[in-house]
C-alpha cells in the first residue's frame, strides 16, 4: 500500500508539493481552507517582472495535481499531533484523517495595514492596499477614486509592515518593492496622465529582470522613485490625501497631496501557520515564521521527525521560491520515507 | 468608513482613570493664560460631579518647562517629582491628576523609567530623603485632568444646559479639537484614543452634540513646543506653527477649537491676533477669528456657567459669537468685571477682533 503524505494548504507550495509526491506514488491528501486552491495566487492579476498572468501559474499548478491528488477544500486544519506511527491531524469540524508525514503549508497573511495608523488606512476613503489595487486591476475595475473621479496623482509606499521595528517586523518581504514597480506601470498604462511616485528605503531588485523592470518604470512609464519614508497622511477637504514624508536624498520635509495612497504591504505568518506550527510543536524564528532545520541545507526539515515545511509559512518568497520550495519538500518527503520506512 | 475606522483604533486605546479621590496638581502658567480654567474644574468636580479633590498650595513645578529647556538635569526632575508625590501621600490621596499636559507626559516618562529601571526610582528616593526626610509612593492611578473630564463626559451631558449646536440652525457646531503633543504623542497607550486619532476631547465634543473636524495639519504642534519660543529669535517658528494650521483648518469653516494643553489655547488665540494685525487675516467664517476654548471652558459654558465667571474675557478672539450660536444668556456690560465687580480695564481691541459695538 502506497503510504499517504498530509499536506496543510493548497497554496503554491502546497500544489506544488502535492503535484511532485503524488507523481513519485504517494497518496496525498491536501487540505485546503478556502474553497479553491491557490492561496493568495488568486486575488494577483499580473506577475512581476513579466507581466504573464497569475491564472497561467494558477493553471499550471492544478494540472500538477490533477486527479491523482485528493484535494479537501472547505476543511480548516485545527489540531494535528504524532499518533503512534502516524500523523493525525482534524478539522474544525471533527473529521479526522491520518498519514505517515506531514507537511506544513500554510503560507502567510498580509500585514494588516490598519496598524501603521499614521499611514490612514481604514480612516481615509483614498488609502488602498497593494492587495487591494490588484484586486481592481484583477476585477477589471476602473482605477478610480472612492468618489469616482480619475486620480490625477497616486503615491506608493513601500515597506508597510515591513523592515519596522516600531510594529515588530524587521524583516524584509522580498516581493513589495518590485510589486509596487509593477504596479506603478500598470497605473502609468492604464492612465497615462497620472502622476506616480513610489516612496521607498532601499529597492530590493534583487532578482532576474527585477532591475530591467525598473529601470523600465522610470525611463519607459515615468514613474519618480523617492528615497523616504512616509511619516504621516491626512485628509483634505475634497477627500484627496496630504502625505508627509522626508527626501532623504535632499535631506529635506516633503508634503505633497495625492489622490491615491497605495501601502505595499508586507508579510507576516499566516494565523493557520502560528497555530499549526504550536500545535505540532515544531520551533519558530524569532520573526515568528516557522524554523527549519538549517537555514542553508535543510530548508524543508523541522527539529520534529516526519514534519515538514515548504513555502511562505518559512519566510518571505516569491513565487518562483516558493514553487522550487515545494518541488524540494516533495523530494525531501520522498528521501525520508523511503530511508525510514515508518515514522 | 472614517468614523469605523477611528472608533476601532479608539477601541484599542483606552485607559484606566480613576473614579474618585484626586489630588490635584496644577499648571505652572494656566492660572496666567486663562485663569477660569483650572477654577472651573474645581468646581465642576466638587460642585456638578460630587467628587472629593485635593487642591494643594504646597506642591511646586514638575520642572517641565526646565527639563525640556535642557536647564533642569533629569535627576533633579525626579526629585521634584518624588516631592509631590511625597504630599501626595502625606495627604492621603493615590490618584494624582496634573492639569499640565507636560506634566502628565514628564510624570509618565519619570513612572516608566522608574518601572524599566528600578535603580533609579531607589536613587531618587534617596535623593529625595536627603533633601527633605521625605519618603513617597508611587500614584495607584496617574490621568491627566482632560481624561478625568472625558471619563464623566455623559454625566456632564446629563446635566448640561446648553448643547454645542447653532441653535439657529440645528446644525451641530464643528470643532477642531487639538491634543497638546505631550498628551499621547510619547506614549500613545497613555493617551485616550492614542496619538494618531485622540478621543479624549472628541469625546466630549461627541458627547455635548458638536461634531469635530480632521483637517489636515491636525497633528501638527500650535507652536507652543519650548524651544520655538523660549529663545525670542525663534518665535516666528512658533507662529509660522500656528500659521500653518490655521491656514489648514479654515476651509473647515470650525466654530471653535479645543484644546487639553496649557500652551495651545494661549498661542492659538494671542497668535491669531498678531495674525489679524499683520497681515489683516483671520481665519473663522464670516471675516472673524476663530475662538480657542479650554476644555474645562467648552464643559463649563455647557452645564450654563456664567461666560466671565469662566475667564472668558482674557480671551484675545471675542468669545460673543459662539455664545450667540449657542445662545448662551451673558451680560456684555460684566465682561470687564472682576470677581468682585471691579472694573478691570477694557483693553484696546484690534479693529478685526471687535464684536459688534465694541
Amino acid at each position: 500500500m502506497n503510504k499517504r503524505v498530509l499536506i496543510v494548504g493548497a497554496g503554491i507550495a502546497g500544489m506544488e508539493a502535492a503535484a511532485g509526491l503524488s507523481s513519485l506514488n504517494y497518496e496525498v491528501l491536501l487540505f485546503e481552507k478556502d474553497e479553491k486552491p491557490g492561496g493568495h495566487l488568486k486575488n494577483w492579476e499580473r506577475l512581476f517582472p513579466t507581466q504573464r498572468l497569475g491564472s497561467e501559474v494558477l493553471e499550471f499548478l492544478e494540472k500538477g495535481i490533477g486527479e491523482t491528488v485528493k484535494l479537501i477544500s472547505n476543511t480548516n486544519i485545527i489540531s494535528a499531533e504524532k499518533s503512534d506511527k502516524n500523523f493525525k491531524v482534524v478539522s474544525d469540524k471533527g473529521d479526522v484523517w491520518y498519514g505517515d508525514a506531514l507537511l506544513i503549508t500554510t503560507g502567510y497573511d498580509l500585514f494588516e495595514a490598519r496598524k501603521k495608523e499614521e499611514y490612514g488606512h481604514g480612516i481615509y476613503d483614498n488609502v488602498f492596499t497593494s492587495a487591494e489595487l490588484e484586486s481592481l486591476f484583477l476585477n477589471k475595475k476602473e482605477l478610480l477614486t472612492h468618489q469616482n473621479k480619475k486620480p490625477a496623482r497616486i503615491g506608493f509606499i513601500h515597506c508597510v509592515g515591513s523592515r519596522d521595528k516600531k510594529v515588530g517586523n524587521v524583516y524584509c518581504s522580498k516581493v513589495c518593492c518590485v510589486t509596487a514597480v509593477k504596479q506603478a506601470i500598470e497605473v502609468r498604462e492604464k492612465l497615462p496622465e497620472c502622476e506616480v511616485y513610489c516612496f521607498y528605503m532601499d529597492l530590493r531588485m534583487y532578482g532576474m529582470h527585477f532591475e530591467e523592470l525598473y529601470n523600465e518604470a522610470q525611463e519607459k512609464w515615468g514613474v519618480t522613485f523617492i528615497r523616504g519614508r512616509l511619516s504621516e497622511t491626512a485628509e483634505n477637504i475634497d477627500k484627496s490625501l496630504q502625505i508627509k514624508v522626508e527626501d532623504t536624498l535632499l535631506g529635506r520635509p516633503l508634503r505633497m497631496t495625492v489622490d491615491m495612497l497605495v501601502l505595499m504591504v508586507g508579510f507576516v505568518p499566516s494565523k493557520s501557520t502560528t497555530m499549526l506550527g504550536k500545535e505540532v510543536g515544531i520551533d519558530f524564528n524569532s520573526n515568528g515564521f516557522l524554523k527549519t532545520m538549517d537555514e542553508h541545507t535543510s530548508t524543508n526539515i523541522t527539529g520534529k521527525p516526519g514534519v515538514f515545511v515548504a513555502g511562505t509559512c518559512t519566510s518571505p518568497q516569491t513565487i518562483t521560491n516558493t514553487i522550487i520550495d515545494g518541488r524540494s519538500a516533495a523530494l525531501t518527503i520522498h528521501e525520508w520515507l523511503s530511508k525510514s520506512g515508518t515514522v | 468608513m472614517e468614523q469605523t475606522g477611528k472608533k476601532a483604533i479608539w477601541q484599542e486605546y483606552q485607559k484606566e482613570i480613576a473614579e474618585d479621590k484626586y489630588y490635584y496638581a496644577r499648571s505652572c502658567i494656566r492660572q496666567n493664560f486663562f485663569p477660569g480654567s483650572e477654577h472651573a474644574f474645581l468646581n465642576i468636580l466638587r460642585n456638578n460631579l460630587k467628587k472629593d479633590l485635593h487642591d494643594d498650595a504646597k506642591h511646586t513645578t514638575c520642572t517641565g518647562i526646565g527639563y525640556h529647556s535642557d536647564v533642569v538635569p533629569m535627576e533633579t526632575t525626579m526629585t521634584v517629582v518624588a516631592r509631590n508625590f511625597s504630599l501626595m501621600t502625606e495627604a492621603g490621596y493615590q490618584n494624582y491628576i496634573p492639569s499640565c499636559i507636560t506634566s502628565f507626559g514628564l510624570y509618565t516618562e519619570i513612572i516608566e523609567t522608574w518601572k524599566h529601571f528600578p535603580e533609579t526610582l531607589e536613587k531618587t528616593r534617596d535623593f529625595l530623603f536627603k533633601a527633605t526626610k521625605r519618603t513617597f509612593d508611587l500614584p495607584n492611578n496617574l490621568a491627566h485632568t482632560s481624561d478625568i473630564i472625558y471619563k464623566f463626559r455623559h454625566e456632564i451631558a446629563a446635566m448640561a444646559k446648553y448643547k454645542l449646536v447653532d441653535v439657529h440652525t440645528g446644525r451641530p457646531l464643528r470643532i477642531v479639537d487639538h491634543i497638546g503633543c505631550h498628551y499621547s504623542k510619547m506614549f500613545p497607550e497613555k493617551g485616550v484614543g492614542g496619538a494618531e486619532y485622540p478621543y479624549v476631547l472628541a469625546g466630549m465634543v461627541e458627547a455635548w452634540g458638536g461634531e469635530t473636524i480632521d483637517y489636515p495639519e491636525r497633528r501638527h504642534c500650535c507652536g507652543f513646543g519650548f524651544r520655538q519660543y523660549l529663545v525670542k529669535a525663534n518665535r516666528s517658528y512658533s507662529l509660522s506653527a500656528s500659521r500653518k494650521k490655521f491656514e489648514s483648518m479654515q476651509p473647515y469653516e470650525p466654530d471653535f477649537i479645543i484644546t487639553n494643553c496649557p500652551g495651545c489655547p494661549y498661542f492659538m488665540d494671542r497668535w491669531q491676533y498678531v495674525i489679524a494685525e499683520t497681515e489683516h487675516k483671520v481665519y473663522g467664517a464670516g471675516g472673524k477669528a476663530i475662538p480657542v476654548l479650554t476644555y474645562e471652558e467648552m464643559a463649563g459654558l455647557v452645564l450654563g456657567y456664567n461666560p466671565w465667571d469662566l475667564g472668558l474675557q482674557m480671551h484675545q478672539v471675542p468669545i460673543e459669537p459662539l455664545l450667540e450660536k449657542m445662545r448662551i444668556a451673558y451680560n456684555p456690560a460684566e465682561k470687564y468685571l472682576g470677581v468682585n465687580g471691579k472694573d478691570l480695564g477694557k483693553p484696546v481691541i484690534p479693529e478685526l477682533f471687535k464684536y459688534q459695538d465694541e
